[in-house]
């Protein structure tokens, strides 16, 4: 076959953004602004959320789409199930688009499990008969037989989900476009969830896959690209790809050293933020020092908060200073002192993300610094890694038993 | 860092599936200006209507005690106020008919413009989740909410036939044009609607504006007097207002009052598809910006 299931060329998608203010919300602004001053065209900025995208995605192949928080994944992907048009460009669709943008819209909570599978999924492009013919099929994959003619507002957030998700699982369409929708239900229906999309790339349909979560992305796609600020920069096999992903992490904290390309009204930069060493042992007391500089005219004390980010970009905690009574006097320069005792960290790389505020964001330093925690295990005994492998952080813990006295 | 030539082909297992292409294939482009609808995609999601609609006249009824009643309580109650007010208070005449029939036949055809209008407003900004996330033609969102108002309507239709055998009325054969008179009612209600609703989704002020408009227009039409209580004056005014050539059409074929003359029948088959046309027209030029503003 010749054409690609999904074809894209020169798309853009751009927004105007209005300068604070001046955007009219009422009819009767908008009238009075228009009367203030009838000549001037309304004035705004523009921001190109989605720009130059090129794109073929052949028959049966399920494709990730990753990059960093506003890279313009979802828009790329709202635009390509016609949730919004397009600014510039063009897309062909070699069949029907079906998305799972997001799990349970167009359910109503009035309605019954039953009626809403038919207005959820004759809302999501299926056919009645189509809706019929996968019923059961639906029902019996969100196990929710016994409650089909209760009211879904009477369904635990579980039930409603799974329901919700196996409405949309079940859709027909040539292409399926997915946003983080696979995140829901309890561990044991992630997995099936997982496996159902990957039967769905069998099929030899297409599928569009959105996500924050890299695990998810390597076990279901089988290629990927990397959207950079709106930007299609990277396309190729799904560790290829996600190693260009973590690498933009790295090159995003070089650009950011020069403090003027930082985020924050500048009144106060810090300077430095390094930390005690380069590795850690997962335990061990984690120090990083943050030199900052001065600024006699600021007004007030500020406070330094402290991200940990981990490799995917996660922040795993935050240090915020004014949990525990840090403010700083700006007139000097400070040498400010982070000391991380828990949690223990899981052994990988990590970054610091460095905040200087007072009421608003003074300095915002992403990627400050960053650090290795060493392979090892902070627990007493020898384990498999799989007694470990489960979790972000390594928590601190005990087990303690008694004998149950009988009644 | 290497970076891939565009375009490309991501590499990875590609399974290739030897079928001729789709018919459902698609080409997305920026929206033009001004544009009507695809039909064949209208038609082609038309069980999205039907569902959508079910689900209004679902949601209604249920955790009601007593339902189907207040459709009917409804025109009854209005219209005994109405026949209470301008029949015995200010003794206005009624064309020789019972009032509470005479405004009864009003009230029918005032509550089916004014429903359809009233609910198909605010439906796009009702549906703002699904609006954001979910493709579908969007036109299909405020037309839907006709149809519970047509069970209204037809609820309300059945009693007014009960009346008229109290009241011992018979419209002759005029009653059949009375499908006619919904249909082009129906059409310039939801001219109304489309529009509104697509200019909500920008504007809140739509959803506090309509409703006081709405009135204005319902003390300006002659749905609880007669157009022969208007004094000489200002009756032209009225004779303009396209609502009074629905209202003289209805009372014709449900009473059996004097027919609207030929013109005011023209003006309503005009008049309803010019709004219709206007309102799918605002709609379409509204409807790329919905998921971006609403």
């Amino acid at each position: 076959m010749t054409n690609p299931a999904v074809r894209v060329r020169g798309l853009g998608k751009t927004y105007r953004i209005g300068r604070s203010g001046q955007r009219p919300t009422t009819a009767v602004e908008a009238m009075l602004q228009r009367l203030r001053s009838p000549l001037a065209r309304s004035r705004f900025t523009e921001f190109d959320a989605l720009d130059g995208i090129d794109l073929d995605v052949p028959w049966g192949e399920a494709l990730g789409i990753v990059g960093r928080n506003g890279a313009g994944k979802s828009t790329l992907l709202k635009v390509l199930t016609r949730v919004t048009a397009p600014t510039r460009g063009r897309i062909e669709l070699g069949g029907r688009m079906g998305s799972l943008l997001e799990v349970g819209t167009g359910f109503s909570g009035e309605l019954t499990g039953r009626e809403n599978i038919f207005l959820n999924g004759s809302i999501l492009g299926m056919t009645r008969s189509e809706i019929r013919s996968s019923f059961d099929e639906i029902v019996e994959f969100s196990g929710v037989e016994k409650f089909l003619d209760t009211q879904v507002k009477r369904y635990s957030s579980g039930m409603y989900v799974r329901l919700a998700f196996a409405v949309a699982a079940h859709l027909r369409t040539e292409i399926l476009a997915i946003d983080e929708v696979l995140a829901v239900g309890d561990a044991e229906f992630q997995r099936k969830s997982l496996a159902k999309m990957r039967d769905v790339a069998k099929d030899g349909r297409t599928v569009l896959y959105v996500s924050h979560q890299v695990q998810t992305v390597t076990s279901l796609c089988t290629s990927a690209v990397f959207l950079d600020r709106g930007r299609l920069t990277f396309a190729g096999s799904v560790d290829d790809t996600l190693e260009v992903y973590r690498r933009s992490f790295e090159r995003y904290a070089e650009e950011q050293r020069d403090a003027t390309r930082r985020a924050g009204s500048g009144q106060l930069r810090a300077q430095t933020v390094v930390p005690a060493s380069d590795v850690f042992e997962p335990a061990e007391t984690k120090r990083f020092t943050v030199a900052v500089g001065k600024n006699a005219d600021l007004v007030g004390q500020y406070f330094v908060s402290a991200h940990i980010n981990d490799i995917n970009g996660t922040v795993i905690a935050q240090c915020d200073s004014r949990a525990v009574g840090g403010w700083f006097d700006p007139a000097k320069e400070q040498e400010v002192r982070l000391s991380l005792r828990a949690p223990w960290l899981k052994p990988g790389r990590y970054t610091v993300d460095v905040f200087l505020c007072q009421m608003g964001v003074l300095d915002a330093w992403e990627g400050a610094a960053s650090f290795e925690v060493l392979p090892g295990s902070p627990y007493p005994e020898m384990t498999l890694d799989e007694a470990t492998a489960r979790g972000v952080i390594l928590a601190d813990f005990d087990y303690e038993a008694t004998v149950q006295a009988r009644r | 860092m290497t970076t891939t030539p565009f375009p490309f082909t991501p590499t990875g297992i590609v399974r290739r599936v030897d079928a001729a292409p789709s018919p459902n294939a698609v080409v997305i482009t920026p929206p033009g200006r001004l544009g009507l609808p695809r039909w064949s995609e209208l038609w082609g999601a038309r069980e999205v209507l039907y569902r959508f609609g079910q689900r209004d006249v679902l949601l209604r009824y249920r955790q009601t005690a007593v339902g189907v009643l207040w459709v009917v309580l409804q025109p009854l109650a209005s219209a005994g106020i109405f026949s209470l007010v301008f029949g015995t208070v200010a003794n206005l005449p009624s064309q020789g008919m019972p009032y509470f029939v005479f405004s009864y036949a009003g009230m029918l055809a005032w509550n089916l413009f004014n429903n359809v209008v009233g609910r198909s407003a605010p439906s796009l900004v009702t549906n703002q989740a699904l609006v954001s996330k979910v493709f579908f033609p969007r036109l299909l969102v405020p037309l839907s909410t006709a149809m519970s108002v047509m069970l209204d309507f037809g609820v309300a239709l059945v009693l007014g036939v009960v009346l008229l055998f109290v009241y011992g009325v018979n419209p002759g054969w005029a009653v059949l044009l009375l499908p006619v008179w919904v249909v082009l009612l129906v059409c310039c209600a939801l001219g109304i609607g489309l529009a509104a609703a697509s200019i909500q989704v920008k504007y809140r002020d739509v959803g506090y504006a309509l409703p006081w408009v709405m009135q204005l227009v319902l003390y300006g039409s002659p749905v609880a007097f007669s157009i022969d209580a208007v004094p000489h004056q200002v009756r032209w005014a009225f004779e303009a207002n396209p609502m009074t050539w629905f209202l003289e059409a209805f009372r014709w074929s449900f009473l059996g009052l004097p027919a609207p003359t030929l013109w005011q029948v023209g003006g309503m088959v005009v008049v309803s598809a010019l709004v219709l046309l206007g309102g799918v027209l605002v709609f379409q030029k509204n409807e790329r910006l919905f998921a971006d503003v609403i």
